[in-house]
């Protein structure tokens, strides 16, 4: 199964409670998928910042001292924001490789979540009530999010097993199915030099979107060459820095849902999701067609 | 009008309510409030009563019916009315996928659009959508009628036994072993009434009947009475 929830907002002044309408969505999905959750925030843009959210099995040793080690290491200004097993480091945009390089070498034991200008990936082993309770996920604002609740099928249960993945700079895809063709997909990945991390099938479906987008595809382009190169069942969520898209495969076994208003753009594996939110009573209500690429943008 | 808020008492709170009813019994009009979406609203239910659910539910509402009409005030999850036995359907909005899926007998109605997979194995069902059928629909369709007043999707009626397909629109394409036919007086008559039990205004005669070619499964001219 999986339960996939996403909200992408046209009306700012939703944006301070974006966490919370999340989790609230999410944790209804609960009971599609309890082995992990997670959740893609996209929040404020501050001028030549960039976010490396990374993930630690050991936190309190991994992030001693990160902060003051890290500035020294890339010679620039870096805050540190702890959250339970992850961390937000604050930090300059052109000094994002050289952070990722340094970490490899200083923290080994880390692993990047997502890495943006604007992007926080929160995910863990858990129930989504759980996970949003440790990561304070109904405290993020932000102007679009993506979340997940897992119930794995092609790779095991762990923090790295769990959705969102994301392989490119304030890029996230969830999924909601089971690919067919991912080992061989994978193969052709790392010889165009797109490395993914994990057994898992989703990433090499991220890794795909990120490479076509590296080649000059639009997202809308690249969801769209997917739907000849991904063999399986999927229905995808992804999120850029600025736009939210929604795509299933041609046979479309797995549930999706979508409401539009003036206020929003939302998506629920099930009509349940979207019940609390705001307007839903007169919003537009209905199922992604299949083999078809929805796109909205800031 | 007994009005039940599955919100407040739950599921299975509303079944037992609901299954208490008996053939006589006199508390024949319901109305389930606060329905958010669940799964399995009014499932199994086998008395002459009718039940309106005010707003859209999940998965498998109306499963197993019996006698009972339902009236869904809202949109329809996916598996409505699976396996439904007699009585009716009635949805206000759009229906997701495998709509009336195995289902026997009895009617379903779809003022919208039905997604796809629509009446997939249907055994004896009559479905009548207002709107368009996704793709697969009436997928191994064994006996029945499945009225389409829009467009059908890809591979309507793949692999189907001796259900018939009637679609007023276009047909994007049709499923192994199954092909267009002649409309006779009897399938207009048929039609007609189907129509009419729907409370749709569409003339018989705009339609295209789709059934079996008979080339795929083993159809004898002997067994005919039988579908």
């Amino acid at each position: 199964m999986c339960g996939i929830v996403g909200l992408f907002l046209k009306d700012k002044s939703l944006e301070p409670k974006l966490g919370e309408m999340l989790t609230e969505m999410l944790i209804t999905m609960t009971d599609r998928g309890p082995d992990s959750a997670g959740i893609a925030v996209y929040g404020a843009d501050h001028d030549g910042r960039a976010k490396l959210t990374i993930q630690s099995a050991t936190p309190e040793t991994s992030y001693a001292g990160l902060e003051v080690e890290l500035s020294g290491r890339i010679g620039a200004e870096v805050s540190l924001r702890v959250k339970d097993t992850h961390a937000v480091i604050d930090l300059p945009e052109d000094k994002m490789l050289e952070a990722r390089t340094a970490l490899k070498e200083m923290r080994p034991e880390t692993r990047v979540m997502s890495a943006g200008e604007v992007i926080e990936i929160y995910k863990e082993v858990g129930l989504p009530g759980d996970v949003a309770e440790r990561f304070d996920i109904p405290q993020l604002t932000g102007s679009h999010g993506i979340g997940h609740t897992r119930m794995a099928t092609e790779s095991a249960v762990t923090t790295l097993g769990a959705h969102p993945f994301s392989t490119g700079a304030d890029q996230c895809l969830v999924h909601n199915g089971s690919l067919s063709n991912h080992n061989s997909l994978r193969r052709t990945l790392a010889r165009e030099g797109v490395m993914t991390e994990t057994e898992n099938d989703t990433e090499v479906a991220a890794a795909y979107l990120t490479w076509k987008m590296q080649n000059g595809h639009s997202l809308g382009e690249a969801l769209e060459a997917g739907i000849d190169d991904l063999d399986g069942f999927y229905t995808f969520v992804v999120g850029t820095k600025d736009g939210f898209g929604v795509v299933r495969d041609p046979i479309a076994c797995k549930p999706a849902v979508m409401a539009e208003t003036d206020q929003y753009v939302a998506f629920g594996s099930e009509y349940r999701a979207l019940v609390s939110l705001p307007g839903i009573e007169d919003a537009r209500v209905w199922e992604p067609e299949p083999a078809t690429v929805y796109f909205w943008k800031h | 009008m007994q009005t039940f808020d599955l919100g407040e008492k739950g599921l299975r709170a509303m079944h037992e309510e609901l299954h208490a009813q008996t053939q006589s019994t006199n508390e024949t009009a319901w109305e389930i409030v606060n329905p958010k979406g669940s799964h399995a609203i009014a499932v199994g239910l086998d008395a002459p009563i009718e039940v309106t659910v005010r707003g859209s539910t999940g998965y498998y509402c109306g499963g197993m019916n019996k006698q009972a009409t339902i009236n869904i005030d809202g949109s329809a999850g996916p598996g409505t009315g699976e396996n439904m036995m007699s009585g009716k359907i009635i949805i206000e909005g759009d229906a997701s996928q495998y709509l009336g899926a195995t289902a026997h007998g009895g009617l379903i109605v779809v003022k919208g659009n039905a997604a796809s997979r629509c009446g997939i194995s249907m055994k004896g069902v009559d479905i009548v959508v207002h709107g368009n059928v996704g793709h697969m629909s009436a997928f191994m369709g064994q006996s029945g009628n499945l009225v389409v007043c829009g467009d059908a999707g890809e591979a309507l009626g793949d692999s189907c036994y001796e259900a018939r397909f009637f679609v007023r629109g276009e047909v994007k394409s049709l499923g192994a072993d199954c092909e267009k036919k002649e409309m006779r007086a009897e399938h207009i008559a048929l039609l007609k009434g189907l129509l009419e039990e729907a409370g749709c205004d569409a003339k018989p005669e705009e339609f295209t009947r789709y059934g079996s070619a008979r080339q795929l499964y083993n159809f004898d001219i002997d067994n005919a009475g039988a579908y």
